[in-house]
């Protein structure tokens, strides 16, 4: 039955985990992975010899998610690493980020396409600062979805007022970062308590497991409700014998629907024309839709290359030169007023100057150190960009996909930043007034 | 096709309510899909690194798709260990032919006979390819090389980037790789350095399979069930052959098998199975124990951190 039922089409959904180093994150991520039955014998087997080599008793699962040399030879985990396993009802991409203080820009990293995030506390502990600087993660990155797992309930008595304590704090803080989304579940990972199989501990817990959150969480945004988006990647041109006049624009639909008929415009131009046809990899189609991966005819023979962006006529985005942005510093090289730098927005790669970085944000209770002149790696703060050319920027807010961008070294080619347009937080319940400078929440 | 024409029939959201959700695969397709455009994009010699195995089949079916009515922009690379599965190799030939496609190929055989690389002990040859694919690189000027590995293969793999920036020698170091956010790949690179490029990196073995099923794609006849001879070496079914097998003690005999990776002969097993159509290896396949790499290759059991450590010195 299981053969059957995970050989048929299924969703995706990517997310990833946040714990302090103690609060069971490996364990948590073991748990899910062994009860979905998505250990496999000979990889148990693997970390069982590597175990025993170690002196250890038990089966470190923890091995299991250490890929490198050094990372298991010092039992820490330095990176990222992407796990995947799957249930009959969804196929998942776990992005696994050490939860260390001084990894912020690992967290960036995977909440950066993640839908959903599992911030763990330790129910002992309840909530920490590094409990506010994932909550904060999640919620400048906008993952759509946020999963507190309570966790080590069987060392508080399986006691609803424990969690429920925790689950109000959290809830009340994440909220007021506009965090859309907030599910709190009570569990054990070592236990197994509501991980995988419901608890028979907490019977005063009538909500869903870790996994059946994860199965039934609603996926994908509504492409409709959001004006489209396509940064052109590359212009298909054969010029064979068969297609001697084809001229198609491939991308990846960055936001919203487009359909045949539809006026639109190229960006930064500012030309317009029609959309003559959509090909679906090579079937052609009336309507596509985000995130599908498309090449577009337009009617008329207009200047379009790779680095432009194709949005409807009625809805397509302002340009600008100057970029004001939330980002987090990712590279040992500070950031500093005046460097040049390259922006990479979608397919466009442009030249620019950090004017100036207004602020640093602390996480741990979100204020902000006015005019920190640089930015260290991890540091997240307030940036302003002026780019050599115009950008069709969106918000981060509206799009995850056209509001974020990167800063290159132009020497090396470096990744530097990752930075995220428009006002850092989501307007939470009380909207501050806008402030031009400051942090908007 | 014309409904398709309407409703965009071809994507699978017949289990949702929501008409715009994608399936797995298709979610996977796009992005794979907008990998290669990129490359396409930014990059001056791309090249496909093509085994004849379902991953490089499956690559090499995404890129002919992401570039269509065009040809595919991308020149194809095969490293040749000389030890290769004659079904693979007339594969290889077969599908250069229909497509068009350029062929370059490595022989570590060469680099063998001309006393560059010395044969191993064991006879396994897997480790070897790395002279000759950084030979490849280095004379055909490539500065990028698409590789077909998956980071649920391995688990050092599953610490590369999509976009993994390789220095003068082809070497990978985890600790200095760049972080990847959104979907926004850096390709920037040094006068000698390559970017080695995985398309694949976010699906898994089954997910290969359940595509190859979907579109179709035609595969070298050794992935299904056929009576073979084999002996047993390490646990392992191996095909006998110049490279050298089977030695004294090791016993021919005739076995029903299928192959779930196709590598180098000396290090390659195959598996018992009777899965002859791909909808019984897709059955097989879900229901099995043990990862495709611990149940057929040799040469990642080396030591606990074996393909890492080959990654390091320049192994796809």
């Amino acid at each position: 039955m299981t053969t059957t039922a995970q050989t048929a089409a299924t969703s995706l959904l990517r997310f990833a985990t946040a714990g302090s180093v103690d609060d069971g994150k490996s364990t948590l991520v073991g748990r899910l992975l062994h009860d979905s039955k998505s250990v496999l014998a000979d990889q148990l087997e693997a970390v069982e010899h590597a175990s025993r080599s170690r002196g250890a008793t038990a089966p470190d699962l923890a091995l299991l998610t250490d890929g490198l040399r050094a990372e298991r030879e010092q039992g820490i985990t330095i990176d990222v690493a992407y796990r995947y396993f799957a249930t009959p009802r969804r196929r998942f991409i776990l992005a696994d980020t050490p939860g260390h203080v001084q990894y912020t820009r690992n967290m960036v990293t995977g909440a950066s396409t993640a839908e959903l995030a599992v911030v763990l506390v330790d129910a002992r502990n309840g909530v920490v600062e590094q409990t506010r600087r994932h909550a904060a993660v999640a919620a400048l990155l906008r993952v759509p979805h946020v999963v507190l797992a309570v966790n080590k309930m069987d060392l508080v008595d399986y006691a609803e007022p424990v969690f429920a304590a925790i689950a109000e704090e959290f809830t009340t803080y994440a909220a007021s970062l506009g965090v859309p989304e907030i599910t709190a579940i009570p569990i054990s990972a070592l236990a197994g308590d509501n991980v995988v199989t419901p608890s028979a501990n907490m019977d005063w817990y009538g909500g869903p497991t870790v996994l059946e959150h994860l199965e039934t969480v609603p996926v994908g945004t509504d492409p409709s409700a959001d004006p489209a988006r396509f940064p052109v990647q590359y212009v298909i041109r054969p010029q064979t014998a068969e297609h001697p006049d084809y001229r198609g624009y491939a991308g990846q639909i960055a936001a919203g629907v487009l359909r045949v008929g539809e006026p639109v415009t190229v960006l930064p131009s500012g030309r317009t024309s029609t959309i003559a046809g959509i090909d679906a990899l090579g079937e052609a189609v009336d309507v596509a839709w985000a995130p599908q991966s498309v090449t577009l005819r337009l009617a008329d023979d207009v200047d379009v290359s790779r680095g432009d962006l194709i949005a409807p006529s009625a809805a397509a985005p302002a340009t600008t030169r100057d970029v004001e942005a939330t980002v987090c510093h990712l590279h040992d090289r500070p950031l500093r007023v005046g460097e040049r730098v390259l922006l990479k927005h979608t397919t466009r790669t442009v030249k620019a100057i950090v004017k100036d970085i207004p602020s640093r944000l602390t996480l741990d209770d979100l204020s902000q150190h006015p005019a920190p002149g640089e930015l260290s790696a991890n540091d997240i703060g307030r940036v302003v960009v002026r780019t050599a050319e115009p950008l069709a920027l969106d918000g981060y807010a509206d799009s995850r996909r056209t509001g974020s961008f990167l800063l290159i070294d132009p020497a090396d080619g470096t990744t530097l930043t990752a930075g995220m347009a428009g006002a850092s937080f989501a307007s939470a319940a009380a909207p501050a007034p806008a402030d031009d400078d400051g942090w908007d929440f | 096709m014309s409904d398709a024409h309407t409703d965009n029939a071809h994507i699978d959201n017949a289990h949702t309510d929501n008409p715009y959700a994608l399936s797995h695969l298709d979610a996977l397709e796009a992005e794979a899909v907008h990998i290669f455009r990129e490359v396409a994009g930014e990059f001056e010699r791309p090249v496909i690194l093509f085994s004849g195995g379902k991953d490089s089949i499956v690559m090499l079916h995404l890129a002919l798709k992401a570039f269509t009515p065009a040809p595919v922009p991308f020149s194809l690379l095969h490293v040749d260990t000389g030890h290769n599965f004659p079904e693979v190799i007339a594969y290889r030939d077969r599908t250069v032919a229909e497509h068009g496609l350029r062929l370059h190929v490595a022989s570590v055989q060469e680099f063998i006979d001309a006393g560059t690389l010395r044969e191993r002990p064991d006879g396994t040859r897997n480790p070897l390819q790395t002279v000759p694919l950084l030979h490849a690189i280095e004379s055909h000027r490539f500065d990028a090389v698409f590789g077909g590995g998956r980071r649920d293969e391995e688990k050092a793999r599953a610490k590369e980037r999509v976009f993994s920036l390789r220095d003068e020698f082809g070497g990978w170091d985890p600790r200095r790789q760049r972080p990847e956010l959104w979907q926004l790949y850096n390709g920037r690179h040094s006068p000698g350095e390559h970017v080695r490029v995985f398309p694949l990196s976010n699906w898994t073995e089954l997910d290969v399979w359940q595509y190859i099923a979907r579109e179709k794609i035609d595969l070298p006849a050794i992935y299904y069930a056929h009576e073979r001879e084999v002996f047993s070496r390490n646990g392992m079914w191996l095909a006998p052959g110049e490279w050298g097998g089977p030695k004294d003690g090791e016993a021919v005999q005739t076995r029903l098998v299928r192959y779930r990776t196709v590598g180098d002969m000396s290090c390659t097993g195959a598996v018992d199975s009777d899965a002859v159509t791909i909808e019984q290896v897709i059955e097989e396949i879900a229901a099995s124990r043990l990862t495709e790499r611990g149940a057929t290759r040799a040469d990642d059991k080396l030591s606990e951190a074996a393909m890492e450590d080959r990654k390091r010195e320049g192994y796809f």
